[in-house]
């Protein structure tokens, strides 16, 4: 009988990885992780076009490997540190799968160049997409945040991922070629020499020394904010709505926590959510991250719990780090404030 | 012999419980290769199966279109067992404005994306909270309602 258990732990511990690696192969890996943004096909949406075959003839594995790991720090694309080095290999492999390049190999030597000349050649060369510093485009690139005539937004070459993924040579083989298929054209053929092509490599490698201190955390912050009120929960809420269009936002609507999901008469009338809107604002908002819906229409909640009426919300600069876009910052930092403001004036 | 048994069936149903593969990315997002009004029906459809009862769906396009603003239709479906919200409202009140849970729905041409925050970011959020089971299986459901909307 024993041994019998033994058999069958062996025979599952043996067989079991390989279902695995059957239900978790690239293409189930890219369809958990990667199909939302860059598209079945690869195409692209809020995330770059990966089946483009001049991508993938000038993007190394190593490349691919270190931009899924590490990402892009404020940039939309997440560090997927919960993938295997298997399950990386695997889904490099479905990308691949999608063009008959061969995967080029890059020396890791840096390339020799004037990072002072390159600035020049920068500045007037690649500044115009690439911004001045090197912050890239702007927009996830979704449909709602360009026009879909444009394939790829800019790469913001500052991004710490972006320059512990790409070599020298890459860089470098990167400007030499370009990539059809996006702006992104050969600076071979537009005149550059290949001295020029070095010193804008180096450049570009120098901003590597400032990459770290544009990341910024908002671990501090605290998810949620709360104050108590002087005032009664009615009260509260109608204090709520008049300094909801005193801040020139509309007041979508006032309804209990519970509504919807429990009979009306036996709603928990302390417990009450105000929405609001700038519409404005949130058109802003959505060009730049579509995905910000979730924390959507502007809400407080206002709570009895016991003898004390609670006001709170979610903080959106807390919040802002789910997104892992940069560009959201100034807005959730502007929204933290109108809250507040909001909340100030109604426990006046 | 009978304790070898015993812990050799816990070993085994240990072993068969391990995770394959964990994903611990702060959202959840899907892409549905169905029209919006489609994965909209579909995703309310799997929200119910799951066992939660859709509370309101806000439409957020019908707002920005009437304000003037051009966009892809664009909702967001909030859903939530009536016993779990009314027992968090008395112990956990920190935790009310992320409730209801709510998936955020929007159309890309003819496909459709769903983003909602991963449960288990509450855990990060209040990791002092006696809620980590909780979290842990809202982390479950959400991701089998997504999924099987992708499935469809």
């Amino acid at each position: 009988m024993f041994r019998f258990f033994i058999a069958i732990f062996i025979f599952i511990v043996i067989a079991l990885p390989s279902q695995a690696h059957a239900k978790h192969d690239g293409e189930h890996i890219y369809l958990q992780n990667c199909v939302s943004c860059h598209g079945y096909d690869g195409n692209g949406g809020m995330g770059i076009p990966l089946s483009l075959p001049d991508f993938l003839a000038t993007a190394s594995n190593d490349y691919l490997v270190k931009t899924i790991r590490v990402g892009r720090p404020g940039r939309v694309m997440p560090a997927f540190k919960n993938l295997s080095d298997n399950e990386v290999d695997m889904l490099i492999s479905y990308i691949r799968s999608w063009s008959d390049t061969i995967p080029p190999k890059y020396s890791k030597k840096p390339v020799d160049g004037d990072a002072v000349h390159g600035k020049q050649v920068y500045l007037d060369h690649c500044a115009e997409c690439h911004g001045a510093s090197g912050n890239g485009g702007k927009g996830t690139g979704v449909t709602m945040s360009r026009p879909r005539s444009q394939p790829i937004l800019a790469p913001a070459l500052n991004n710490r991922g972006f320059l512990i993924s790409a070599s020298d040579e890459m860089i470098k083989n990167t400007l030499i070629k370009g990539r059809k298929g996006t702006p992104m054209k050969s600076y071979l053929k537009e005149g550059l020499s290949e001295q020029d092509i070095n010193d804008v490599v180096a450049y570009v490698r120098s901003f590597e020394s400032r990459a770290a201190a544009i990341e910024e955390t908002s671990e501090d912050e605290p998810a949620v904010i709360i104050k108590e009120s002087p005032y009664s929960v009615e009260e509260t809420v109608t204090n709520l709505t008049n300094a909801v269009g005193s801040m020139n936002f509309r007041l979508i609507r006032v309804q209990n926590l519970d509504s919807g999901l429990t009979e009306e008469s036996k709603e928990d009338k302390k417990q009450v959510i105000v929405y609001s809107c700038n519409f404005n604002i949130l058109n802003e908002a959505l060009k730049l991250d579509p995905r910000v819906g979730l924390f959507l229409p502007c809400r407080i909640t206002v709570s009895q719990q016991g003898d004390k009426v609670l006001v709170m919300y979610a903080n959106p600069k807390r919040m802002n780090e789910i997104y892992n876009n940069s560009e959201l910052d100034s807005m959730c930092t502007e929204m933290k404030t109108v809250y507040e403001d909001m909340i100030d004036e109604a426990l006046l | 012999m009978r304790i070898y048994h015993k812990a050799l069936v816990s070993l085994l149903l240990i072993f068969l419980a391990l995770p394959v593969s964990a994903v611990a990315d702060d959202l959840i997002m899907r892409r549905i290769g169905m029209t919006f009004p489609e994965t909209m029906s579909a995703l309310q459809s799997s929200i119910v199966e799951e066992g939660y009862k859709v509370s309101r769906v806000q439409r957020v396009d019908i707002g920005l279109t009437s304000s003037g603003y051009n966009t892809a239709e664009y909702r967001i479906v909030f859903f939530m067992r009536e016993d779990v919200l009314h027992d968090i409202v008395k112990k956990h009140p920190e935790l009310i404005p992320f409730l209801p849970l709510k998936i955020t729905i929007f159309a890309e041409r003819s496909e459709t994306l769903l983003v909602t925050l991963n449960p288990m970011k509450l855990a990060e959020f209040f990791p002092d909270l006696e809620m980590q089971k909780t979290f842990a299986q809202w982390n479950e459901e959400v991701n089998r309602i997504v999924d099987r909307v992708q499935a469809e």
